[in-house]
């Protein structure tokens, strides 16, 4: 199982990647932790005449707080973020979705931006990123853009990155006051794409009520999920039993999954039900709000 | 560029270190790092489910990173150091993963070991003390069809015990004052 041939061409810094993006439009790939592009090209179903590795480019290595958010670099591992203590501390949504992403091994080299560009509708960091409300920095020779990660995360494997831009980071807004989350996966083995999970982020104010709500769902849809009308329905809430029940309801009404080997469409709409609630009782927990996880 | 053009996907000659060793190939871009080690008569670097799936393949980048062969390009790989098995120990010397998987009986018919040492080998890099959980979580990418994992988790464990003690061999040995040192800082009391 060899892909297709190919070129290869290792980028140094951001502007060699988009000199080389620019000379080969449509024909090129970037390549960055590799773990999901070289896996669809062993099986032809990529086949880009040329690749960009972004392996070389040091400087989008990094994780960092500034500008009130987590900014995280095209070339950062997921085993960065699942690691990372600051991360553990204040994004347990985060660090939750990066200790599921794939195994261990593959996490060692996939990358957070890597995944997003790949846009696969069960990909683990796209409801992550939804719910948590990201925005992705795309670049190119006339500047940079900020995309908010809903108009980001077009379809399946298809993103609003124009040709000629690259995805040089992504952000997460650092949580005010109390904020926690909490990722929420099933999965046949590990390493295996989620049946279904959710992603939910719940920040409360003083007196305990629900000032923002991320609500998204894994591989409930061509796109991950927003839940609109759960984070809707949260919102000024106490999180008690029957606005979790409710919430959750919501979640499984949105979700529009196909059945496949890992169950049918009733199930898996109904785990997506499940998968919230169990989201929001453990981010109440985490955030000590006595509803028992 | 149109599609019809042709690019320059022809051979082109790697350099790669190898277990400290410079290897020189040619290699297709598309050619993936584990059958470029296997074509350097580096066997022990298996392929197993060639999907990403099994860590048969799996190495080590810069003696830390675990990764599965299988799913880099051996492109990719240049200016990095690779560390396969034959890099771990030989048989007049084995290192303490595997004597442990030896001792153990951490394996039966061996197609996955290689991958299993490597990627033990990692976790106790960052992690030296893990629980049985730990190892069973860092070692979940890596599958065996044989021993039902209890014996390679004994194995894990009882590597890093020895591993711990060694260190700790060492940092008393770097306390104790040599003539040529004098005494080391916050050394023997």
């Amino acid at each position: 199982m060899f892909p297709a041939a190919f070129d290869y061409i290792r980028a140094h810094s951001a502007e060699e990647a988009l000199a080389a993006l620019a000379q080969h439009g449509a024909e090129a790939r970037i390549l960055a932790g590799g773990q999901s592009l070289i896996p669809a090209m062993r099986l032809r179903l990529a086949r880009p005449a040329v690749l960009v590795d972004l392996g070389g480019v040091k400087d989008l290595g990094y994780l960092h707080e500034e500008g009130g958010e987590l900014r995280v670099g095209a070339m950062t591992r997921d085993v960065t973020l699942e690691r990372n203590a600051n991360v553990r501390a204040r994004y347990s949504l985060l660090t939750d979705t990066g200790a599921v992403v794939a195994d261990p091994v593959v996490r060692c080299l996939g990358t957070v931006v890597g995944s997003l560009c790949h846009s696969d509708p069960s990909g683990d960091w796209g409801a992550a990123a939804l719910a948590a409300r990201a925005v992705m920095v795309a670049r190119s020779a006339s500047g940079e853009r900020l995309i908010p990660i809903d108009e980001f995360l077009v379809d399946s494997f298809q993103t609003s990155l124009e040709e000629g831009e690259l995805a040089v980071e992504v952000r997460f807004p650092t949580p005010d006051g109390r904020t926690h989350g909490s990722y929420q996966k099933i999965e046949r083995k590990v390493g295996d794409y989620a049946t279904a999970a959710a992603a939910v982020q719940i920040t409360l104010g003083e007196d305990g009520r629900v000032t923002h709500a991320g609500v998204a769902l894994t591989a409930a849809g061509p796109r991950p999920v927003r839940v609109d009308a759960a984070e809707k329905l949260l919102l000024g809430q106490l999180l008690t039993e029957d606005v979790i029940r409710a919430a959750s309801e919501e979640a499984r009404a949105v979700s529009d999954p196909f059945a496949d080997t890992r169950g049918s469409v009733e199930y898996k709409k109904d785990m997506a039900r499940v998968l919230v609630a169990r989201g929001l009782r453990a981010s109440a927990a985490r955030l000590g709000t006595g509803v028992t996880a | 560029m149109t599609a019809t053009e042709t690019t320059d996907t022809a051979l082109r000659t790697v350099t790669l270190k190898v277990n400290g060793q410079n290897i020189r190939q040619e290699v297709e871009p598309r050619t993936l790092l584990a059958y470029a080690l296997r074509d350097a008569g580096l066997k022990g670097t298996h392929v197993g489910c060639d999907t990403s799936s099994c860590g048969c393949c799996v190495v080590l980048i810069d003696g830390d990173t675990p990764a599965k062969s299988c799913t880099m390009f051996a492109v990719q790989a240049e200016g990095h150091e690779i560390t396969t098995v034959e890099g771990l120990g030989s048989p007049g010397d084995l290192h303490p993963l595997q004597q442990a998987f030896w001792d153990q009986h951490g394996l039966q018919c061996g197609y996955c070991t290689p991958g299993m040492l490597m990627t033990a080998k990692a976790m106790l890099g960052h992690n030296p003390d893990p629980t049985d959980q730990e190892v069973r979580e860092f070692l979940s990418g890596n599958l065996c069809r044989c021993t039902g994992y209890n014996n390679i988790v004994k194995a894990v464990q009882q590597a890093a015990r020895v591993m711990r003690d060694e260190a700790q061999a060492q940092a008393l040995a770097g306390m104790v004052p040599t003539p040529s040192t004098g005494t080391a800082e916050g050394g023997a009391q």
